[in-house]
């Protein structure tokens, strides 16, 4: 039998309804790798039992015919999921060992629809970085190195563990979520498909909260189809989430292989930046003459607030993130540090529970939204967002039916390799990503092809509201001409 | 615009989160640093530019005003650090 950890999730489902094996062998073979494969540091929760009891709960459902979408498929879930009786922190050493007596919905979707969770991903603590160093379980280790190094590199951030686990082959695929492109970056560091859906596709409710106007939950997968499949349980109405919409959920998967003829593909002259390797500008030359091939239209586009994306960012998600971390006071849950009196019992819980980044975010977002500051900063971020959207209604409103660009402006790096003095030097990672959070639109991220040292780059397609179906016909016609990409076994 | 060492320690105590001394050189650099990024926002012309309210056009919606969920006190307080009964203890207030 083959090792049935490298199964797509379509072959998985497959295996399974032929009953090739049980969903308890699939999960076992996963709870094997996740033990072999701790030296990355991708899981911060193994949930060995529970997987297993889900599993055989799965199995009888699939002996009589019942299972779902996604019966017996094991997934890891990013630590930002609430998870009901299962320990959940955000990789914030202040949720400590909280443990919530109620279930994210976006989870509770995948456990309708058949899932197995094998435990839970590392990240960048509440979410905030693009290397998964901001952890207070420390750094996740790429599967993927330098050819010829030894050198630790990231696996990106913020779904560093989410990104490394499904490249790693320790889960089919993977939750995560996507403020600023923490979901796309890491996607393109590991050589698998990442989508950051329309806001508002995915319920938000029970996800810990970063930045509540940018945020989705999307899945990372290791196929085009794979990370549809996902999609589809993912998605839907929330009444617990008020910027939930209330659309239908289309069938993503039969996006896959739909023909992109005629299609217009904008290519935006704003994302080649000067100093830009030449690598990343030859795999966008080469993305777009695929869907040259596959028939699509390239048109030269235009969106010129594009620059000011992610200084507009470094506004809003702070300020957004300054509010939503009020509630870590160590009253309620979580971590309490004693002081005299009420106040320094809350300073000193958040001096303590807080990592470096997370203090230093909250703090500029206190800064931007206080009195004397709120107009020239906040309001005017939000001003320039209203910009940056209407650039890409512009585009659309053209007959464009989606844009291509680089995912990232590098590969991944090396573990401490950016954590200067200036953090503005890791925020830049984002710089290609962090437009379409700003504008609400959907992304993906898919491999495209290795730099010289070979390493993964990834493209990234941005589509038209709530059209993450064109994402998935383009995406699948850059995965069938790049192939895929799998990491050698080197831990 | 640029923060000195009195303004980081008004936004940390604003922001409840406790500094030393010793850390506010760093923080200040830190701060400035992204504040002088952002800066270049000051060159884009956003007259007439209303501020973003909701990236997707929807409008609020609503519920019954009805009570939908409670009478779970055990589960309300189960990850509190310190409780009393079914309340959160808190340190004292009011003298």
């Amino acid at each position: 039998m083959t090792d049935l950890t490298s199964l797509t999730i379509a072959e998985a489902r497959e295996g399974l309804a032929n009953k090739s094996f049980t969903s308890l062998e699939l999960t076992d073979a996963h709870l094997a790798a996740i033990e072999a494969a701790r030296s990355l540091n991708a899981f911060v929760l193994e949930t060995p039992e529970k997987a297993r009891d889900m599993a055989r709960a799965i199995d009888a459902k699939i002996a009589k015919g019942e299972g779902g979408p996604l019966a017996g498929i094991p997934l890891g879930i990013k630590d930002l999921f609430s998870t009901r009786d299962v320990r959940t922190t955000a990789c914030s050493k202040i949720l400590g060992n909280f443990v919530p007596p109620y279930e994210s919905t976006v989870t509770s979707q995948l456990w309708r629809d058949g899932a197995v969770m094998l435990g839970k991903l590392n990240n960048d603590e509440f979410a905030m970085g693009s290397a998964n160093e901001t952890s207070c379980f420390g750094p996740v280790v790429n599967p993927w190195r330098r050819e010829g190094s030894n050198t630790t590199l990231v696996p990106g951030g913020s779904s560093g563990g989410s990104a490394s686990a499904v490249a790693a082959l320790l889960c089919m695929g993977a939750t995560a979520t996507d403020t600023g492109g923490s979901i796309r970056q890491p996607a393109a560091f590991t050589a698998t498909v990442g989508v950051k859906p329309t806001y508002g596709r995915c319920s938000r409710w029970g996800i810990v909260a970063f930045a509540s106007s940018l945020d989705q939950a999307g899945p990372i997968a290791r196929t085009n189809r794979d990370a549809a499949i996902l999609m589809r349980s993912m998605a839907g109405h929330d009444p617990k989430d008020s910027t939930s919409v209330d659309r239908a959920v289309p069938d993503y998967e039969a996006a896959i292989g739909k023909s992109v003829k005629g299609m217009k593909i904008g290519i935006p002259k704003e994302y080649r930046l000067d100093g830009m390797p030449t690598e990343i500008e030859k795999l966008w030359s080469e993305g777009a003459a695929w869907l040259k091939a596959a028939g699509a239209e390239l048109v030269d586009v235009s969106l010129p607030h594009t620059k000011y994306a992610l200084p507009a960012y470094y506004i809003v998600a702070p300020a957004e993130a300054s509010s939503n971390l009020a509630r870590y006071d160590g009253v309620r849950y979580g971590l309490r540090e004693q002081g005299r009196n009420i106040t320094e019992m809350y300073e000193n819980t958040r001096a303590e529970g807080f990592g470096a980044e997370v203090r230093r975010r909250v703090m500029i977002g206190t800064y931007v939204l206080s009195a004397g500051y709120y107009d020239a900063y906040y309001i005017r971020a939000q001003k320039v967002r209203t910009l940056i959207k209407k650039d890409f209604e512009d585009c659309f409103a053209k007959g464009i039916n989606a844009i291509l660009t680089p995912a990232t402006p590098s590969a991944a790096f090396g573990v401490g390799e950016k954590a200067g003095a200036d953090p503005v030097e890791m925020y830049l990672n984002d710089i290609f990503t962090v437009t379409v959070n700003m504008a609400g639109l959907p992304g993906i991220a898919v491999p495209a092809g290795k730099d010289a040292q070979g390493l993964p780059l990834g493209l990234q397609l941005i589509g038209r509201p709530f059209d993450e179906e064109t994402l998935f016909s383009l995406g699948e016609v850059v995965e069938q001409a790049a192939g895929r990409f799998t990491p050698p076994r080197w831990w | 615009m640029s923060v000195d060492a009195t303004t980081v320690r008004r936004i940390a105590h604003l922001a409840r989160i406790a500094v030393t001394e010793a850390e506010v050189p760093h923080l200040q650099g830190e701060l400035n640093a992204m504040l002088a990024f952002v800066e270049q926002l000051s060159e884009v012309n956003v007259d007439g530019v209303e501020p973003m309210t909701s990236v997707t056009p929807m409008e609020m919606k609503k519920r019954p005003d009805v009570v939908n969920d409670g009478e779970i006190p055990d589960d309300i307080v189960r990850n509190a650090p310190e409780t009393q009964n079914h309340f959160f203890l808190v340190p004292k207030v009011v003298e």
